[in-house]
């Protein structure tokens, strides 16, 4: 479903060229239950931002469902997030003073073709029942903690039914009960729903969560290394 | 986006902090509401000027005789006599699209006397069937002349307010006989009063008669009548005195024996009236109804193509234009200073849309990573400030009808409600919203998704 071929990406401050990513072959079957570690600045929120089409890669293939989108421009990158892929912040980024329903329905309004009111009204319901906050659809993001609110947030990334779940840090802004309830949900939707999840995170007890850690070090993949690490952790 | 969500989406964020959207929307308030009021006062004091004018006739042509040129003495205006009653029925035959009816008109001046009084009116108008129309006369008692009596001049005329009181004290001056320069008429009408015109010359003390009874019975009758303007008519113009006056029922000339004249030089009795009234559609239309009565009048006169016209028009929507064009000026002016503060109030909201735009990064970063595309960002944030400024601009109309309603209620103003201005303040509104919107709306749709994610 995903493949990257040799990426790249170089940020340019000024004269100074710096390479973030230094040629990330990867491949992320559908289906798969992954996370991403590493250290901060090992490059992995350059390649989350890749991954999720939010940025382009400055070298490299970067194959989505067999379409090569490295090249796609705004637009259409912007039409491909909406489609293919739900986002989940570590800070949630719920519209404030916005009902839990109506944050929920907002990808939808982007969507291509159109969609109509009710329709996606239909749907957001199932996803906050889905998320089981169907007593809270009408409270505010002020009004729900912050489980609650990861949870309408996950509801919203749903509501276009992507292949894809892009997390970043999901769990970074929950205390340890919440977290284990938030991955917990996480692995109901890949497991029952066969959505692809990716997890990027720092803390190697949600990465345990997963089923395939893919560990980054300074703009490179060290795949295997926390293989082992989520082996004991799981136990 | 469909447009109802984009509309919904937008309201939400301006409801979101309703506060500061009022106080935005507070400039552009101010400024709609002091254009509207105004222009609605504006508008009234221009109705009020039209109404006190238009008696004046703004949409009358007038036709004169062209000057004329007398051993280098110019006549000026009118000196030539060049025309004739027929040029007035010609004009009315034949230029129905601009012209609603013509007459033919005669001025004589000299004492009426009614009974031991007697009066020296301002003037002595003659005029057809239509004169009273054009000139925009009302019978306020008795009737006017018709057709017939013009044909038969007969003698009878109406008289002015001024001279009915001067004249008549009290007493009902209908049927009553009055003598004007030593012949007997009989009042037929009153008229209704006019007052004063732009000059300060009183309208109402005036009598109006059928020209042909003026040309016939007044003048010539007594060398002392004297045609306005026409002195030098009567001493340049090739008078045929021999002529019957055409359309007239009773000859007034005497037939081809000439001894009379030849043995005792007699009066001359011109064929030709003073200048012929013309009243047209409207008074915008004056130049078009020059332009179709001119070959009329040249055809009238038999005038070769490229000889001179012996006749001039002038229509009096220039001296109405005078007149209301200071009050235009003086609103229009007071626009300008009402648009300046809407451009003031534009430039608040403009200010307001680029603290919207910094202080929701990260609602914009969150919308574009979900799929908005730039241009739906730039769309959501162009709306809000166009319906920033809508909003402004209702309540602007509301709030402007009302002062000025206020004002006209205290300061006695007159007020015209005017539809122009409520169109012309929404679509301004909506400019406003589009010109200072735009660049807020701009700048939020060039944002980069992933640092307006992080931005805090």
């Amino acid at each position: 479903m995903i493949e990257l071929r040799n990426i790249t990406k170089v940020y340019h401050l000024g004269e100074i060229d710096l390479p973030v990513l230094k040629g990330i072959t990867l491949s992320i079957k559908e289906g798969e239950f992954v996370s991403l570690t590493g250290a901060s600045g090992s490059g992995k929120s350059t390649l989350m931002n890749i991954l999720g089409c939010l940025d382009h890669p400055s070298g490299g293939e970067y194959l989505l469902d067999g379409k090569d989108v490295a090249g796609l421009n705004a637009d259409e990158r912007a039409r491909l997030r909406n489609a293919r892929i739900g986002f989940v912040f570590q800070n949630f980024n719920l519209l404030p003073r916005t009902t839990a329903l109506e944050n929920v329905m907002v990808p939808a309004y982007y969507h291509h073709p159109v969609k109509s009111t009710k329709e996606i009204r239909e749907r957001a319901l199932e996803l906050i029942r889905l998320v089981g906050l169907e007593d809270r659809k009408h409270h505010t993001p002020a009004q729900l903690s912050g489980g609650q609110q990861q949870r309408v947030a996950i509801a919203r990334s749903l509501i276009n039914s992507p292949g894809i779940l892009l997390a970043d840090e999901p769990t970074g802004n929950l205390d340890s009960t919440t977290s284990v309830e938030v991955m917990h949900m996480f692995r109901e939707l890949n497991r029952k729903q066969g959505i692809t999840v990716i997890i990027v995170t720092h803390d190697p007890k949600t990465a345990a969560f997963t089923d395939r850690a893919i560990n980054m070090s300074d703009g490179l993949i060290m795949e295997g290394v926390s293989d082992d690490l989520s082996a004991t952790l799981r136990k | 986006m469909k447009m109802w969500n984009l509309l919904l989406t937008c309201m939400r964020g301006l409801v979101r902090n309703p506060m500061r959207a009022a106080l935005t929307v507070l400039g552009i308030v101010i400024g709609i509401a002091a254009v509207v009021a105004i222009m609605e006062i504006g508008e009234g004091s221009k109705q009020q000027i039209k109404d006190k004018f238009s008696n004046l006739g703004a949409d009358v042509v007038n036709i004169f005789g062209a000057s004329v040129s007398t051993s280098g003495v110019n006549s000026g205006m009118g000196g030539r006599a060049s025309l004739y009653p027929e040029d007035a029925v010609a004009i009315m035959d034949e230029c129905k699209d601009t012209v609603v009816c013509a007459s033919p008109y005669v001025r004589a001046s000299g004492q009426v006397i009614v009974g031991n009084t007697n009066w020296s009116p301002n003037s002595i108008k003659g005029g057809n069937e239509y004169y009273l129309d054009i000139e925009g006369w009302e019978v306020e008692r008795g009737h006017s002349f018709g057709k017939k009596q013009v044909d038969e001049a007969a003698r009878v005329c109406l008289i002015g307010r001024t001279i009915a009181d001067k004249l008549y004290s009290g007493q009902d001056p209908i049927g009553q006989e009055i003598r004007i320069k030593d012949v007997a008429f009989t009042v037929i009408g009153v008229l209704a009063a006019k007052g004063a015109d732009g000059m300060g010359n009183d309208q109402d003390d005036c009598l109006i008669l059928p020209w042909t009874s003026i040309r016939m019975r007044l003048m010539g009758a007594s060398g002392t009548a004297t045609v306005n303007k026409g002195g030098a008519a009567n001493s340049t113009s090739k008078v045929s005195s021999t002529d019957t006056f055409s359309t007239s029922a009773v000859s007034f000339y005497p037939g081809s024996d000439l001894a009379p004249y030849t043995n005792a030089p007699h009066p001359l009795r011109t064929r030709t009236v003073d200048s012929i009234l013309v009243k047209i559609r409207s008074s915008e239309s004056a130049t078009p109804a020059m332009d179709e009565m001119t070959p009329v009048l040249r055809r009238q006169h038999k005038l070769e193509p490229g000889v001179l016209d012996d006749f001039e028009m002038r229509d009096r929507s220039q001296f109405i234009k005078m007149v209301t064009g200071t009050s235009e000026t003086m609103s229009k002016l007071l626009i300008a200073v009402a648009m300046i503060s809407l451009v003031v109030g534009g430039v608040g909201i403009m200010n307001i849309m680029m603290v919207s735009v910094t202080e929701r990064t990260r609602e914009i970063g969150l919308r574009m990573a979900v799929g908005a595309r730039p241009r739906d960002i730039m769309q959501q944030f162009l709306l809000e400030a166009v319906l920033l400024c809508l909003t402004g601009g209702l309540i602007g109309i509301a709030v402007g009808r009302v002062a000025s309603e206020l004002v006209s209620k205290h300061n006695g103003w007159p007020v015209a409600t005017s539809p122009m201005a409520m169109v012309l303040a929404v679509s301004v509104a909506a400019v406003i919203g589009i010109i200072f919107g735009w660049y807020p709306a701009y700048k939020a749709s060039r944002l980069d998704p992933i640092d307006a994610l992080h931005h805090e």
